[in-house]
């Protein structure tokens, strides 16, 4: 039975985009704890964590992210635990992220000029307070834009979770397409609201850059 | 404790293939102010950066304050706390204040409280003649004032041996002076300083010691008088010839 495309339909749409913020927050905040140990691990001074940590990034950076995707969902019962897509879009995006934003803040911590880290190791500073107290605030504000960049690539990348059956904003509009076969307008529905989460994040993130810009030629 | 400030054994430093430092022996006497010349990659830098192990050795040791740093432990650590150093490009953290540049090792590294390290820091600030810009960012200071202020930051950490690459290097010819008089200020004091720097003004002035580096190797040494005055070695003959 095709029905209508709807008001209901349209807030069906809309109320799935908390889904995509949902998994977005998960994975970037879990990206972000573990992009900065793999950022740490890239820029260490011991050559078995660098090299493990280039392996993870090449590993995560060279393969499809629908393949990661499937490998962490069906692998979830392999070792027992159970299938939810909830679980396995949230870890697969979270290594996913993990791995580009380690290698963005790798390079922003060695765009810190190495003059910084002798001063702080000059002065007796441990590992842990140079990077704390001196490399990473720089580094940070070197990052800030990219950053911003890849959460926007980040958000749209939740779309892929739809496949293995999590119902954030592109699954919604599937479900709705199936009972409506409007696809121009329910896909044109979905694509806006991503547009509508993403644009503002874009311009940021070239306002950032601008900012950065005008900080280093001053 | 020892009576001696430094003292190396036949240091050997290679970067790759490249032998940096070759057989050094070098011994520095508590109080003493040594300056160290040399034409561009003598090793003259390498040197003293490996006395606080910016730089790391592979053959020989060296025991500062009569801590041996080639020993292992937490040795470079301590030994660290004990040497300030002073870099050619000041190196200050361009995020924080000068006064939050002074205090920031005593407190994390000393675990000085806040205001002790505060009033730490404006004492040195004041000696080195800067006291009005503690609450500025480095972006704002002249070099000539970054450079003191590099230098009120390594005294905070109260220093026993203060090591100083180049200081002056990177100034404008019309700040070099108030950095070498700053630095003069502190070799009365008694502070133990090795000075890599071609200010041979500087050295006469202040230095007990003038040593001449050469392809990795110490190739003379002596008292300024000496060593400016009849200088035996032909590479350095050349050498003085060309800075005067």
């Amino acid at each position: 039975m095709i029905r209508e495309f709807s008001s209901a339909d349209v807030m069906f749409i809309v109320l799935a985009v908390r889904w995509t913020l949902i998994l977005s927050a998960i994975a970037f905040a879990g990206g972000a704890v573990g992009g900065l140990l793999v950022a740490l691990a890239r820029t260490s001074a011991s050559r078995a964590l660098r090299r493990a940590s280039a392996g993870f990034i090449q590993v995560f950076q060279g393969t499809p992210l629908l393949m990661q995707l499937f490998l962490v969902y069906f692998g979830l019962a392999v070792i027992g635990l159970p299938i939810d897509p909830l679980l396995a879009a949230a870890v697969a995006l979270t290594l996913h992220a993990s791995a580009y934003l380690g290698e963005i803040w790798r390079g922003s911590i060695e765009a810190v000029p190495p003059g910084q880290t002798e001063a702080a190791t000059a002065l007796a500073l441990s590992y842990p307070h140079r990077m704390r107290h001196v490399v990473l605030p720089q580094a940070a504000r070197i990052a800030t834009a990219p950053t911003v960049g890849f959460l926007v690539q980040l958000i749209k990348g939740t779309s892929l979770a739809s496949i293995i059956g999590f119902t954030e904003l592109t699954r919604a509009g599937q479900i709705v397409n199936n009972a409506t076969f409007k696809p121009f307008l329910v896909f044109g529905t979905v694509a806006a609201l991503y547009f509508i989460l993403c644009w503002p994040l874009s311009l940021m993130a070239r306002r950032l850059e601008a900012r950065m810009r005008l900080a280093v030629t001053r | 404790m020892s009576e001696d400030a430094v003292i190396m054994r036949a240091v050997n430093k290679y970067y790759g293939g490249f032998h940096a430092l070759v057989d050094i022996d070098l011994t520095v006497r508590r109080g003493e102010r040594i300056v160290i010349c040399g034409p561009s990659g003598s090793g003259k830098s390498t040197l003293i950066r490996t006395i606080n192990q910016l730089e790391a050795i592979q053959g020989g040791t060296i025991v500062v304050d009569g801590v041996e740093l080639t020993a292992g432990g937490d040795n470079v650590a301590r030994v660290r706390q004990d040497v300030g150093m002073v870099f050619q490009n000041f190196n200050l953290f361009p995020h924080m204040t000068v006064l939050e540049n002074c205090v920031l090792s005593p407190m994390k590294t000393r675990k000085v409280p806040r205001a002790e390290a505060e009033a730490t820091a404006r004492h040195y600030l004041d000696r080195v003649r800067i006291p009005e810009q503690a609450d500025k960012y480095p972006a704002q200071l002249s070099g000539g004032q970054q450079q003191r202020v590099a230098i009120a930051r390594a005294l905070c950490m109260k220093p026993r041996i203060m090591l100083f690459d180049e200081p002056t290097s990177a100034l404008d010819p019309e700040m070099v002076k108030e950095v070498l008089d700053t630095m003069i200020d502190l070799a009365r004091e008694g502070m133990t300083m090795l000075c890599v720097t071609h200010e041979m003004d500087f050295a006469r002035a202040v230095a007990d010691r003038v040593i001449f580096m050469d392809k990795g190797v110490i190739v003379e040494e002596g008292a300024p008088d000496a060593f400016f005055g009849n200088p035996k070695n032909e590479r350095l003959r050349n050498f003085l010839g060309q800075i005067a």
